[in-house]
């Protein structure tokens, strides 16, 4: 227990009236980085838990590595590198970058924020540091990732009060702003998945043919082109299942998006709007992605467990909505989930007041 | 009230956009580029000022149970003097602004001001109030349009002021982005008048 020997000798110089008092924020980070606090959280807590937040996100962070190891697998895949090693030391190499940039961007964003407001450094950056490059285009220039991300930090997190206050989703609405701001940089032709030359994704095939050159098993083990993270559903499950092992999301979530993606899949696939399969919605594009790992964050989605229900089905049925209805933005998730992010607490607000009414009524029954 | 304390007031500490929320939409429509801004914005004070004038003289001759219909059709005369003239001499600055000359009319800050001081105050104070309100709309404006024209198109007034290298953010060409601008600007005035921080 060296460490923290060290860590409670300097603690003092840190703390308020030290030597270094005005570094209280940046020297509490990487304290409870190091070791589980022994205090609790005061104010902004979700989960009732012996866990804290840091260690909340980093199940997440975990959970996201089978799909990360597997999109940089599937980038030297995209790109006609033979072997696995070699691809994935390519797509490796492509993807660090943007992890480095987003991380440095939003990290020095967020110690800024906490040193100057004097509060703690909001944890949740770990997660939404490693989604923002997972939700980006392949071949996307590291000044797009560090401007999307300090938009999301700044706008999206810190005016509304920091971690757990925010309305949106943060790493969804740094996709946002990048893909509003520089669309040319960021979809169709400008995005390379193959041997540097461009080419349209499999939602833009979908949109404009009805028909993808891939198989719905590729699209289901994660061969085909798209943003780094999105692409293998498999990865994504796994993911899914940790999370759901550990607790950490809301299963009632995940499972409400594909059911209303599927609903929505087979209505239009019923009326004749589509000629492909329903279930395909669920394996191209961003949508296992975005059911798995944005709609179920827990501070930008509905906290009641109808509640949940009702977001998760408009999540995926939205998504379904955008995708088929309006061929301008073939990813409709990031649209339908920020959506459905803004109508989150209405959701809430309309179920507790459904759920007094049915006590009162109850009430006078017995009565 | 002072008449220099009249003017100034309107400018910073009770900005008629970023204090009391009044004219947003728009201010939203027509900063794309600086040119039509500016022009919106002295329009706009051309308005708050005569028709505060206007007013403030017929204050005593109105019944209070008509009032609402004179404001009415003196701020309309006066809207209508304006898009006649920006039709006449500004033919591509009026196409460019299309409707929102016209609803003019509709802008708050003008029968707000009308309302709350020109009924009550003598036609010079009316007046001084009325351009110094103006201007605070319009200020904004050019401010809102400056960062939206620099970064969204690399221009100032039509001439290009960032090179090849800058890619344009076409997000500071919507709407979204002129408000998360005007948030940007509120936030920055409050952080300096902390008087006006809600508790």
């Amino acid at each position: 227990m060296g460490l923290r020997k060290f860590v409670d000798k300097i603690k003092p110089t840190f703390s308020e009236g030290g030597k270094l008092g005005f570094l209280h924020s940046t020297f509490e980070g990487f304290e409870t980085f190091l070791y589980v606090p022994n205090t609790v959280t005061k104010r902004g807590a979700h989960v009732r838990d012996c866990n804290d937040i840091k260690r909340v996100m980093i199940v997440v962070v975990l959970a996201l590595v089978p799909a990360m190891l597997f999109g940089m697998y599937n980038v030297g895949y995209q790109a006609g590198i033979e072997g696995i090693l070699p691809a994935f030391w390519f797509g490796f190499l492509e993807a660090l970058p943007n992890i480095i940039v987003s991380y440095v961007t939003g990290l020095t964003i967020e110690f800024a924020f906490a040193q100057k407001r004097k509060h703690e450094i909001n944890e949740g950056f770990l997660v939404t540091g490693l989604l923002i490059p997972l939700v980006m285009p392949i071949g996307v220039p590291c000044w797009i990732v560090a401007l999307s991300t300090a938009f999301a930090v700044i706008i999206g997190k810190e005016v509304f009060g920091g971690t757990g206050m925010n309305v949106f989703n943060p790493a969804l609405l740094a996709r946002a702003f990048a893909f509003f701001a520089y669309t040319p940089q960021m979809s169709g032709e400008a995005v390379w998945y193959a041997d540097g030359t461009t080419g349209a994704t499999a939602l833009e095939q979908l949109a404009t043919t009805n028909q993808m050159q891939w198989s719905a098993w590729d699209a289901f083990w994660g061969f085909i082109p798209g943003s780094l993270g999105e692409t293998s559903t498999v990865a994504i499950l796994l993911g899914a299942a940790l999370l759901l092992f550990t607790g950490v999301a809301s299963w009632r979530i995940m499972l409400s998006v594909f059911l209303g993606g599927l609903a929505f899949g087979y209505l239009f696939d019923a009326v004749g709007m589509t000629e492909y399969p329903a279930y395909y919605h669920l394996l191209v594009g961003g949508f296992a992605f975005g059911a798995v790992f944005m709609a179920t964050d827990p501070v930008t989605s509905a906290q009641t467990n109808c509640g949940k229900w009702i977001y998760g089905f408009m999540v995926g049925a939205f998504a379904v909505l955008i995708r088929v209805v309006n061929p301008a933005y073939p990813e409709g998730m990031m649209l339908s989930i920020l959506f459905m992010n803004a109508l989150a607490p209405l959701i809430d607000y309309f179920v507790v007041e459904r759920n007094i009414a049915r006590r009162k009524k109850l009430i006078k029954n017995v009565k | 009230m002072k008449l220099s304390k009249n003017f100034t007031n309107p400018l910073a500490a009770n900005n008629p956009v970023i204090v009391q929320i009044l004219g947003i939409c728009s201010s939203l429509a027509v900063t794309v580029k600086l040119e039509p801004a500016l022009v919106m914005g002295l329009s706009v004070t051309f308005v708050t000022a005569f028709s505060n004038l206007v007013m403030s003289l017929l204050r005593n001759g109105v019944p209070s149970r008509i009032r609402i219909i004179v404001q009415l059709v003196v701020i309309a005369t006066l809207v209508i003097v304006v898009d006649q003239f920006l039709r006449a001499y500004m033919y591509d600055v009026s196409k460019q602004l299309s409707v929102y000359v016209g609803l003019i009319i509709t802008n708050c800050i003008v029968m707000g001001r009308v309302e709350a001081f020109a009924l009550g105050n003598k036609p010079w104070d009316s007046f001084v109030d009325g351009l110094a309100n103006g201007f605070g709309y319009a200020f904004i404006l050019v401010l809102i349009a400056f960062f939206r024209e620099l970064f969204g198109s690399g221009e100032l007034f039509g001439f290009e002021i960032l090179g090849d290298w800058y890619t344009p953010n076409s997000l500071m060409l919507f709407p979204p982005m002129a408000l998360i601008i005007i948030g940007c600007i509120i936030w920055v005035h409050r952080s300096i008048n902390k008087d006006l921080q809600e508790k």
